[in-house]
């Protein structure tokens, strides 16, 4: 189960990281979405895997339990990253619609210079 | 003999809080500003004044508040005898420059942002001579430079008025980053931050192999504030500043807190040869270049500026020699200048309001017109020259006396001679001030036809002449000052001394007569030796500045450039890089324990679940270009993350992701409807490819981390937690007692973000709504987006029949919160999709007409419920956010428990459920923006569409 989980942990973060890593606000909020999953349940995992011992109370005796505290904290985190995401699809959605380009970069490094032409090129055209 | 009085502190802070006033009051008119600047100022002087008697005598007055006692820095003051004098000095003027200032400022100038800008400084500079500790110290060090950049750049249409701030910042500032450097180690030094300890503490400081550096780096700081060669530049202009400042800043306050320093520090630090050389030397320099300046300057205000400089050099050089009776000339020469020197700045004021020109070259004769201007400014401009009955004829000649005594490496002529010059050209200049300006013909082509100006204007110069006089004639009045003051400058003893008129005949005597004489003749010859001081090539300060300036800019562009070149992909790809790069160093270098946990087995549904995230995973990073495609992917993993949750034992974490999974996925739809559906391929492959290798690495490193930690024990605090979860919490969801109880100022804090966040989307809402983009909107055309069937008849029953169960299930979850999974967080989304259901189905203005609810409001009262439950436990006398709970009985229902935990998780739920829908509804408002026709009927269908569709279909 634990090589599920970090593979798991794993996979989301270099999906996430690769669409960061993008040119385009849309592929960066995807990229952060998978970043946002893939903390959560990182940080759900450093509570240990349990199953079966839900960190409910059990008024009838004796029970193990999970430990409660990463989940509450990434219980908030999950909202708290819709809170984000919403602010940031707001931000992209604003600058698309104000300069009708929704390029993240201000302007490409001078080094990648035959790629700007390209990148100019098709985002008049999109 | 300490006494501890906490009035100490309101006198500190009275001009603080005293400066949120005039700002306020400039509405009730020019006089009430003024009227309730000079309140706080009057106040603390008063106060300060009611301590004098006790300090007189001897007895030093402490205050002290912890601040940050973990880095030695406490709020703590003191007042002996110097900060008395420097303190009564910054109030007293203060009180004079704010009724000048009402007078001098025109009805063009903002006034109140004046004052408070004023009160800030006099605050700053009070703090200053106040402080007790010097951590405390080097924050109003620093304050001053910041609201004197405000007080010099005040009138901020005047180009100079800006380049003169920003060179005294930049000159003051850079020092104080030395004396920042120099403080820090003197308290390594003493192992204390505490002045009082310091002070006691100079054998050990000049012993130290660190007195050097600290003595260099404190000086710094000191010498830029008081402008000493090579600092002395910025001085002059700062003159751009309206003159009451000049005024204020030049002569009383910000200049003298170099001088103030190097005083306060003078137990700790002078009586070493490295201490009387570069103090010595550098404040002789000061003195005769600024002197020398002085004489050819033809503006008034400049005049007087570099007579401060050549003044501020004669205390530092007084300082500088180190002996005791040099301390008590310095400390009285400080108390005298200030008084002839901020008269003469009132004066030159006066004569620029009242025939608009400073430039001497164009004045003259104004004797005759301005009668008692005259007289105040000759009295003044004598006692600068140190003319005999004038104050400053007394602290010259102890100056003067003590220069004799004072040899500079053996040679025992050096320091009086040039002392003397530097007298002599101080007349000089002060004879040219009374005799080119008051002097001579009167002219007929002066700017404005001068007059005397109103009493209000001369009160205060004149107050001040007055002064000048009195202590001129009966130096023993102003002995006591200069005894504490002096006294607590050389930390004890002092020689025995008598401020007098007469000394007898001494050294001084004659020097001072040769500087007299000497200087009566210079000014006879000011026209020819003019002419020559202008053909003379100088170095211009100013010129010299900007280069530097410029050098620093371009290269500090040169280091931005190359880092932050507007590339956020670039920078992302650093930082995740040398992230991972980090992550490796650490762990290369660190023996980890073995595993001590069992592996749990892999039964086939998690296999199942396992394979579909990954594939899902994988999919939207190769496939994110097809944006529409990508998202239903994204709502894959987030439900097979949900399940993942129930089965290891999260039941409430399943349910917050299930419900927000829902809310993120119609928002992202939401959105994608006015974004391009497609991402272009813009990226080469060589950069495709160093991004995946940076990505999978990370991504890498990540997974061996968690498959590191999850395979061993790790003590955890959760002990506590679920011991006390049902005793102290009374609830037995953990997780929920957790969020509401345990941890409920974070919750509480997190609520406060989600709503921040939700006002923040409205507000960009209505920014872009009221911008170009709205233009662009109604313009666009999306109508071949757009559904035959816009809101179909299934969906709406459905959403319809199920709106009261979803609400009953929200309801519901809520309440077994405390005990089951469940809680305000989870409800709050489950009503929220109930209530965006309705949005969907049946259409924005239908449902809008349905269900008039203020988001913001929901918002703010799910704050202030929470807020106001948890300041509910004050009343029980515990800390904040204790949740309180008993159990009830009403029959026939069973037994139950109230909690307030449940109270603080309705404010929870109101704040999540404003929020999300606040967003949620803001994002939708573009729809009416770009056209969207509004249907009335909840249902609605448009044969028009059947072509258009058809077509994509094809």
């Amino acid at each position: 189960m634990e090589i599920v989980i970090a593979s798991t942990v794993g996979t989301l973060t270099a999906a996430g990281i690769y669409l960061i890593l993008r040119l385009r606000a849309f592929a960066i909020i995807l990229g952060l979405a998978l970043l946002s999953y893939a903390v959560n349940i990182f940080l759900f995992a450093s509570g240990r895997l349990a199953i079966n011992m839900p960190p409910i109370l059990n008024p009838y005796g004796d029970a193990a339990y999970t430990d409660p505290l990463p989940q509450a904290l990434v219980l908030t985190a999950i909202v708290i990253s819709f809170g984000m995401t919403a602010v940031l699809v707001m931000v992209a959605l604003g600058a698309f619609l104000e300069s009708d380009d929704d390029r993240i970069d201000i302007e490409e490094p001078a080094t990648e210079g035959p790629e700007q032409g390209t990148g100019k090129g098709e985002a008049g055209a999109s | 003999m300490t006494v501890v009085d906490n009035t100490l502190i309101i006198i500190a802070l009275l001009p603080f809080i005293g400066a949120l006033v005039p700002g306020i009051m400039i509405r009730a008119g020019r006089n009430a500003s003024a009227f309730f600047t000079a309140v706080p100022t009057a106040l603390a002087l008063t106060m300060l004044l009611l301590h004098a008697p006790a300090v007189l005598s001897g007895e030093v007055i402490t205050a002290e508040i912890e601040w940050l006692p973990q880095l030695g820095l406490t709020a703590a003051f003191f007042l002996d005898g110097l900060g008395l004098m420097f303190a009564a000095m910054i109030l007293g003027v203060g009180l004079l420059i704010t009724l000048y200032a009402r007078f001098y400022l025109s009805g063009d100038d903002p006034m109140g942002q004046f004052y408070t800008y004023l009160l800030l400084f006099q605050g700053a500079m009070l703090g200053i001579v106040l402080s007790d500790n010097i951590l405390l110290l080097l924050i109003f060090w620093e304050l001053t430079s910041l609201s004197s950049f405000l007080l010099i750049g005040y009138w901020k249409h005047l180009p100079e008025g800006r380049q003169g701030a920003r060179m005294a910042l930049a000159v003051t500032g850079a020092g104080g980053l030395a004396m920042i450097g120099g403080m820090l180690i003197l308290g390594n030094i003493v192992g204390s931050y505490n002045l009082s300890d310091i002070l006691a503490s100079g054998e050990a400081i000049r012993a130290s192999e660190w007195y050097l550096p600290a003595l260099i780096l404190i000086l710094l700081g000191a010498f830029t504030k008081s402008a000493q060669f090579p600092f002395h530049f910025w001085l002059p202009h700062a003159m751009a500043a309206p003159t009451p400042v000049s005024a204020y800043l030049h002569s009383a306050t910000m200049v003298k807190a170099g001088v103030f320093l190097m005083a306060r520090m003078w137990p700790a630090l002078a009586g070493t040869d490295a201490w009387f050389y570069i103090v010595t030397g550098v404040g002789l320099i000061t003195m005769i270049l600024g002197a020398l300046i002085a004489l050819f300057k033809d503006d008034l205000k400049a005049l007087l500026a570099y007579s401060t400089v050549s003044h501020l050099g004669l205390l530092t050089m007084l300082l500088g020699f180190g002996t005791p009776i040099a301390a008590v000339a310095a400390v009285f020469h400080i108390l005298n200048h200030l008084t002839f020197k901020a008269a003469l700045f009132m004066t030159a004021g006066i004569i620029d309001h009242e025939a608009h020109t400073r430039d001497i070259k164009r004045l003259g004769g104004l004797r005759k017109l301005m009668p008692v201007t005259f007289i105040i400014g000759t009295f003044a401009a004598l006692s600068m020259a140190g003319i005999p009955l004038f104050n400053g004829f007394l602290s010259k000649e102890m100056m003067l006396e003590e220069a004799a005594h004072t040899d500079w490496a053996g040679n025992p002529y050096a320091v009086p001679i040039l002392a003397t010059i530097g007298a002599l050209l101080s007349v000089a200049y002060s004879f040219r001030f009374i005799v080119h300006v008051f002097f001579g013909p009167v002219r007929d082509n002066y700017p404005s036809k001068p007059h005397d100006p109103p009493f209000g204007m001369w009160a205060a110069p004149a107050l001040l002449v007055l002064a000048v006089v009195l202590i001129g004639l009966m130096p023993h009045l102003a002995e006591p000052v200069v005894r504490a003051a002096a006294g607590a400058v050389t930390g004890g003893v002092l020689p025995e001394f008598h401020l007098k008129i007469w000394h007898g005949v001494t050294p001084a005597l004659y020097m001072s007569g040769v500087a007299v004489l000497g200087g009566a003749i210079l000014l006879t010859l000011h026209a020819p030796l003019d002419r020559l001081w202008l053909r003379t090539p100088r170095p211009e300060a100013k010129v010299i500045f900007d280069r530097l300036m410029a050098a620093a800019v371009g290269l500090s562009r040169r280091i931005t450039e190359i880092t932050h070149d507007g590339s956020m992909s670039r920078y992302l790809a650093i930082f995740v890089a040398a992230t991972t790069v980090m992550g490796y160093v650490a762990w290369s270098g660190s023996g980890l324990p073995l595993p001590s946990r069992e592996l749990l087995p892999i039964p086939p549904l998690v296999f199942v679940g396992w394979i579909c995230i990954l594939l899902a995973t994988v999919s939207v990073a190769l496939m994110h270009r097809q944006r529409f495609r990508a998202l239903v992917v994204i709502g894959v993993i987030g439900l097979t993350i949900s399940v993942g949750f129930v089965y290891l034992s999260a039941p409430d974490l399943a349910l917050t992701q299930i419900s927000v999974e829902t809310v993120t996925i119609m928002l992202l739809l939401l959105a994608l409807h006015f974004l391009p559906k497609t991402t272009p391929i813009e990226s080469s492959v060589p950069r495709r490819i160093r991004d995946g290798v940076i990505a999978l690495a990370a991504g890498g490193g990540v997974a061996a981390l968690s498959y590191t930690f999850l395979l061993r024990d790790m003590p955890s605090i959760s002990e506590y937690h679920l011991a006390n979860s049902y005793k102290g919490g009374g609830g037995t969801n953990v997780v929920n007692v957790i969020l509401v109880d345990f941890r409920g100022y974070d919750t509480y804090g997190e609520i406060i973000v989600l709503g921040i966040a939700g006002l923040i989307i409205f507000a960009l809402m209505e920014a872009l709504l009221n911008g170009p983009a709205a233009r662009k909107l109604r313009n666009a055309d999306y109508s071949q987006d757009r559904s035959r069937d816009r809101h179909p008849l299934m969906m709406v029953i459905a959403t319809r029949v199920m709106m009261p169960v979803a609400i009953m299930v929200g309801v519901y979850i809520f309440l077994r919160g405390h005990n089951q999974p469940g809680g305000g967080f989870v409800a709050g989304l489950v009503i929220s999709i109930a209530l965006l259901m309705q949005y969907m189905a049946s259409g924005f203005a239908w449902t809008l007409r349905r269900q008039q609810i203020e988001y913001h409001s929901m918002i703010g009262s799910g704050v202030v419920i929470a807020g106001l439950t948890g300041a509910g436990a004050w009343l029980g006398g515990k800390p904040f956010l204790t949740s309180g709970f008993d159990y009830f009985h009403i029959p026939p229902i069973e037994e139950f428990e109230l909690a307030t935990a449940m109270l603080f998780d309705l404010g929870v739920f109101l704040a999540v459920l404003g929020a999300v829908m606040l967003m949620l509804y803001s994002l939708s408002r573009i729809a009416r923006y770009a056209g969207e026709t509004v249907n009335i009927e909840p249902m609605d269908y448009d044969p028009s569409k059947q072509v258009v569709m058809d077509e994509k279909e094809k």
